[in-house]
């Protein structure tokens, strides 16, 4: 146990030392990524992410996988912009219950046939991909919601108000983080996640209740997609349904897995994955400075998920190899 | 503590009842695909009656080909036990390779062997992450699935690239009356169908994906066999690549984006076991067919592509269900 947990140890240092590492040459080329402004494009880049990668992460653990997440923020933030647009006099704090209820509803849906028929999570995840995606657009007559029909108030949460210290939307997702922290730590039904992903058989006859569990991390998911979708309108003052939340998902598997989390199941911390958010957030803050054109970035986010999963194969092997030494038991 | 009595007639439970023929003929996830094959034209005739007219039909698969060639490759991937997302972004990246450098003066032989070595290292990359590295390849090739086609995106930018003149409008060309492309895709099928049913390596792809370690005792190479098949994806990608380029004259990063679900989609439909062992090639190809009728029909009605897609996204739950269900309920 020992040596795993300082492998994870390592792990975790392992992104930090490369994040400060990427930005003391980067500050080096072009000194002006480290200046406060440059740390507040990454600020405003960070939080959407790392919301839904904290759900995406226990989907990760549970061993199955949620690609319908941009999809799912697209859906959420429209029909959330609609009920703005046709009831203007909604007070604006009702859209959060309203897009992380549609989000968890739509994750639900996920889990309950991932659960109900046994399907790989990542072929109906697919489906629903494209199905909620198609959704939007029906819902939204294919337009656009403008500017003028998001509530101020809302757009002001990701503005810099000078009252605060930071933008209300890093806040709610350090709030995100650190109740992320405790569910997946602390609480009965997070350690049962951790047990399902270890050990998809072994979990039933240990009196896991796997349907409980796989359903409530693909709510969780949904509902934190959903987060990030009203956020979204906060944030860009839009919501189109052919742009928004579009390829968001291989932004947030890219940090997911660059922070540690196998994709064999049962292994990732919340850490990990902020610091995975944080590089990422840096690498996409830094490209535009360092003139390199934004069409590079898609094919930056594939790389990145290619080499954090073979770094995260490797790593397993030898976790495997050294335990089993230390052990004496023959390979 | 009491026992229980032991009973000493043994039951006749050895042997299930045998299936009716009936049902052996008939109850296959394939058939699903047959009945909406039959029913779907006819319901489209009522609207359009176009949709029965054979040459419509035949013309516009040609739009569908590039992926259902793809796809009966992916069948064989998926048979053995594998799935590959990127081909149809390693389509998009060869394309654009193979239009880059003829528009860079290239002469054309030339163009088509980079094209179809770029698709075959590919291939050969995907084999390396999945075989050699042993990581899973649905999520390996969704690294690669974005990275591919963020390489074409580099490579194209937003701009269009235009190939020469003379080579445009292969799907234009017919033989007996049949479009080219329609014909590459028929004939591919058969060779492939021969292939999987009546060779020992097609064997051999079944029994990888029923029982892969089972197979790997039995003396077959598993990953030689494995990483073939993704080379061969690879270089069938490239080739739709430059099918697809001459039938649109022009290419874009963005070709064939989506292209995955559409895929898959052909190879579920077609009844194809989602955890490999089972499938067949003529219902990959049927379910292209069925999707191309499909599309035409949505595209008269004028529906927007992404409320096409959600009909799609629907489909492929659906037909993966019952497919599962099928398998579950008849003999392994």
């Amino acid at each position: 146990m020992n040596a795993l947990r300082s492998l994870l140890l390592r792990r975790e240092m392992g992104i930090l030392v490369a994040i400060i590492v990427f930005c003391i040459i980067v500050g080096i080329i072009k000194p002006r990524f480290l200046a406060v402004d440059n740390l507040r494009v990454i600020m405003m880049f960070v939080p959407l992410i790392m919301i839904a990668a904290m759900g995406q992460m226990l989907v990760l653990i549970a061993r199955h996988v949620d690609l319908s997440v941009g999809s799912t923020l697209g859906f959420a933030a429209m029909m959330t912009a609609l009920m703005f647009k046709l009831q203007p006099d909604i007070p604006f704090y009702l859209g959060f219950p309203v897009a992380i209820g549609i989000g968890a509803i739509l994750g639900f849906i996920n889990g309950l046939t991932v659960i109900v028929f046994r399907l790989p999570a990542i072929i109906v995840t697919l489906g629903t991909l494209y199905l909620y995606r198609g959704l939007t657009f029906i819902a939204s007559g294919a337009k656009q919601i403008d500017r003028q029909y998001i509530p101020g108030p809302l757009k002001a949460m990701s503005a810099n108000a000078p009252n605060y210290w930071l933008p209300w939307i890093v806040i709610i997702a350090l709030a995100v983080v650190l109740l992320t922290y405790w569910f997946a730590n602390h609480s009965r039904l997070g350690r049962q996640v951790y047990a399902l992903g270890s050990n998809p058989v072994a979990a039933p006859l240990r009196g896991i209740p796997v349907t409980a569990v796989t359903l409530t991390v693909f709510s969780i998911s949904g509902g934190l997609a959903g987060l990030a979708g009203i956020l979204y309108a906060s944030r860009w003052g839009f919501v189109n349904p052919s742009n928004t939340g579009w390829g968001f998902e291989f932004q947030v598997i890219a940090a997911v897995v660059i922070g540690g989390v196998s994709i064999n199941g049962g292994v990732g911390s919340v850490l990990g994955v902020v610091l995975g958010v944080v590089l990422l957030g840096c690498v996409s803050a830094a490209l535009p400075l360092l003139g390199i054109p934004g069409t590079v970035q898609s094919a930056i986010y594939g790389l990145v998920i290619i080499v954090a999963l073979v770094i995260d194969q490797t790593v397993r092997d030898r976790g495997i190899k050294a335990l089993t030494t230390a052990r004496g038991v023959r390979t | 503590m009491t026992t229980e009595p032991i009973s000493t007639t043994v039951t006749p439970l050895d042997a299930a009842p045998a299936r009716p023929l009936w049902q052996v003929i008939l109850v296959r996830p394939v058939m699903m695909t047959v009945a909406l094959l039959i029913i779907e034209p006819l319901v489209a005739s009522v609207f359009w009656p176009q949709s029965l007219d054979l040459q419509y039909i035949l013309s516009t698969f040609t739009l569908t080909a590039p992926l259902a060639l793809m796809a009966l490759v992916l069948t064989l991937v998926i048979i053995a036990g594998e799935i590959d997302l990127s081909p149809a972004s390693s389509m998009a990246l060869t394309a654009c390779v193979f239009a880059a450098v003829q528009a860079a003066g290239v002469p054309f032989p030339l163009a088509v062997l980079i094209c179809i070595g770029l698709g075959l290292a590919l291939g050969l990359f995907n084999a390396f992450l999945v075989v050699y590295l042993r990581l899973p390849s649905l999520i390996a090739t969704i690294g690669t699935l974005t990275f591919y086609r963020g390489l074409a995106q580099v490579l194209a930018g937003d701009a269009s690239i235009k190939v020469p003149e003379w080579y445009m409008g292969l799907n234009l060309v017919t033989i007996l009356g049949i479009p080219v492309p329609d014909l590459i895709v028929v004939l591919a099928a058969i060779l492939l169908a021969l292939l999987l049913s009546a060779t020992i390596f097609g064997r051999q792809i079944y029994q990888i994906g029923t029982n892969e370690i089972a197979a790997r005792h039995a003396g077959i190479r598993t990953r030689a066999i494995k990483t073939a098949l993704f080379a061969a994806l690879g270089v069938v990608s490239a080739l739709a690549g430059m099918m697809f380029v001459s039938q649109l004259g022009t290419v874009r990063y963005d070709l064939g984006l989506g292209g995955e679900l559409q895929m898959v989609l052909m190879a579920m439909l077609g009844g194809t076991y989602i955890f490999g062992g089972r499938g067949s090639i003529i219902g990959t190809l049927l379910a292209a067919w069925l999707l191309s009728i499909m599309t035409n029909a949505m595209n008269t009605a004028s529906w927007l592509p992404a409320t096409q897609f959600c009909l799609l996204g629907v489909l492929l739950i659906v037909s993966i269900i019952v497919t599962n269900f099928i398998y579950s309920r008849t003999q392994r």
